[in-house]
């Protein structure tokens, strides 16, 4: 190894250690940041390191890409809402994958071109490497396209669609097979077969995935772009992207199963499943009506005014409205009231993981006033109020009581546990899940309809006059 | 050194790296979840080093024409989204993370 290669590769290892402690460094909200930037560090090392070495061999096309994607991504960061946050993951997601198929395609062209067969480890790596970044870029468009509500939200289904799938699945399995076989060497139609039916695949597979079940869905092509860029790493014997792809493969696999594990549900059932489209996304046709107590503004305001502790639980339904800034002003009121108040998360409200702490971090709710799960639920016994802002599934007994609902089983937050408790919400129409929810027929619930944001605004102007 | 150690060496980094990767993103607390997400994003973006060996590689190469360097800038493009995004998403969110502050 020349000395210069040496030096190049030593900071490619500077380069892994920053990105590993960055890492560690995003295990408190205080130290964030810092790792962040640890982990910025070690990109820039790796990069410095890569154009140093690529020096005058077509640093145009290089400058182009960069300068184009460099000017997107960042003004695409500083627009974004943070309510859009999962799509704008999901783009980010679609890119990597993209990017790592691409990588591929050219690096195929390039190596045949030295005639031949592949060497094997080249020919199984590419092959992976781009259907399985095919199937990350197709699959997140669709997740971005249901997310941004370009197209329908709820799960598409159709008859016989496992069916259709799963012949999609054999395909691509058959076509990468070939092409292995074969080392590269196959017929010229094989690799773009092999890529156009990922691609299909990674459409089909998310199409049936929709609403709630968002977040295993997104964790789930995260952490497919990460495995996608690790087997990079071996087509272009690049320990920089394997390491870098293998962080992000084992965190996108974290997330993926604690989001099943918060459902109660495999993950099996969350991709083929199709919660909802075995029968149940008619709303329970011929359901009785709920028996509801419906409260006014005024009720809710001196309820909450003259209580000691109350716990706000957040759901998607607060960040499609845009509440939470009213949610931290209403907060703010109460607190000059000397009341407590605490918000309970669950795992899976919103669309992507951590998606409801972010937006109330936006509105300056410090995050020791966020509580998880299980720290909400040792609250609620001496709760005064449970506020519930747009949350419905996540607030259903029925999973712990009903054995059949489909719900049965999944952790929820015990809001019925609270002394009182005030939905906020739009209309009676059930959740996700197509189910009802007995939360609301109970003697400590009542409900105050209308818009969440419009809602809270006008619980804050009660309880400033109160 | 022949190419089956040199696939075994590869190897066991792709496994180490999976275990230091569980290791360190399990003490990562769900209210940094999102935060983790686009982080990662922008760590995956490492595939901008593989896309810009690629250039070179593609540039000295006999195969060297306009659609695969259509591509190539596509896929530096793509990388680069992930790197520069994913990095100022992240700080713009966690400069938000605040604790309980000011006067109460």
């Amino acid at each position: 190894m020349s000395g210069a290669a040496l030096t190049f590769a030593l900071l490619d290892l500077v380069a892994v250690a920053l990105f590993i402690i960055g890492l560690h460094y995003l295990n408190a909200p205080p130290t964030a940041r810092f790792g962040n930037r640890l982990a910025m560090l070690g990109m820039l090392v790796a990069l410095v390191v890569v154009l140093v070495g690529s020096l005058n061999v077509g640093w145009w096309a290089i400058a182009v890409g960069m300068v184009v994607g460099a000017f997107i991504g960042i003004v695409a960061a500083l627009r974004v809402k943070m309510t859009a946050m999962p799509q704008m993951v999901a783009l980010y997601n679609g890119a990597g994958g993209g990017a790592a198929a691409l990588v591929s395609t050219v690096e195929l062209a390039v190596a045949r071109s030295h005639g031949g067969a592949l060497d094997p480890v080249v020919a199984v790596s590419l092959a992976l490497s781009a259907t399985i970044g095919a199937v990350s870029f197709a699959g997140s468009l669709v997740a971005f396209a249901k997310l941004q509500e370009l197209m329908t939200g709820r799960p598409v289904t159709y008859a016989g669609q496992q069916l259709v799938n799963g012949i999609v699945a054999i395909a691509v399995a058959l076509l990468l097979a070939f092409f292995v076989a074969r080392l590269g060497i196959a017929p010229a139609w094989v690799y773009p077969g092999l890529v156009a039916a990922a691609l299909l695949f990674g459409v089909l597979f998310v199409l049936p995935i929709g609403g709630a079940d968002m977040p295993v869905v997104i964790s789930l092509l995260n952490s497919a772009t990460g495995v996608a860029v690790a087997i990079a790493g071996f087509e272009l014997s690049s320990t920089l992207l394997i390491t870098g792809g293998a962080l992000v493969g084992a965190s996108g696999t974290i997330l993926t199963v604690a989001m099943s594990k918060a459902m109660n549900r495999p993950l099996t059932n969350v991709l083929f499943g199709a919660f909802g489209a075995a029968g149940g996304a008619e709303p329970a046709a011929g359901a009785k009506p709920q028996n509801v107590r419906s409260v006014s503004v005024d009720d809710v305001a001196a309820m909450l005014a003259y209580a000691s502790k109350v716990m706000i639980v957040p759901g998607y339904g607060m960040a499609v409205a845009q509440a939470q800034h009213s949610v931290k002003a209403l907060a703010d009121q109460l607190e000059k009231r000397d009341v407590k108040v605490l918000y309970a998360i669950h795992p899976v409200a919103g669309r992507m993981p951590g998606h409801m702490n972010v937006l109330l971090a936006e509105s300056n709710v410090p995050y020791e006033a966020l509580l998880d799960l299980d720290d909400a639920n040792a609250e609620f016994s001496t709760t005064d109020v449970a506020l519930v802002i747009g949350a419905n599934d996540v607030t259903n007994p029925a999973a712990r009581t009903v054995k059949s609902s489909p719900i049965y089983g999944m952790p929820i937050l015990d809001v019925d546990r609270a002394a009182n408790v005030v939905v906020l919400k739009r209309s009676m129409r059930s959740g996700f899940a197509g189910i009802e929810n007995p939360l609301y027929e109970l003697a400590n619930c009542s409900l105050l309809f209308g818009d969440a944001k419009a809602s809270v605004d006008a619980l804050v102007a009660a309880v400033k006059i109160l | 050194m022949t190419d089956a150690t040199h696939l075994v060496q590869l190897l066991t980094v792709l496994v180490l790296a999976v275990f230091v990767g569980f290791e360190v993103i399990s003490k990562v607390p769900t209210t940094l979840h999102t935060p983790l997400m686009s982080a990662t994003n922008a760590i995956h973006g490492i595939v901008l080093v593989g896309a810009i060996v690629v250039v070179a590689a593609l540039f000295g190469s006999p195969v060297h024409g306009p659609a695969l360097t259509a591509l190539a800038i596509v896929a530096v493009a793509f990388g680069s989204i992930n790197v520069f995004g994913g990095f100022a998403v992240t700080e713009r969110m966690l400069q938000m993370f605040k604790r309980k502050s000011g006067p109460r």
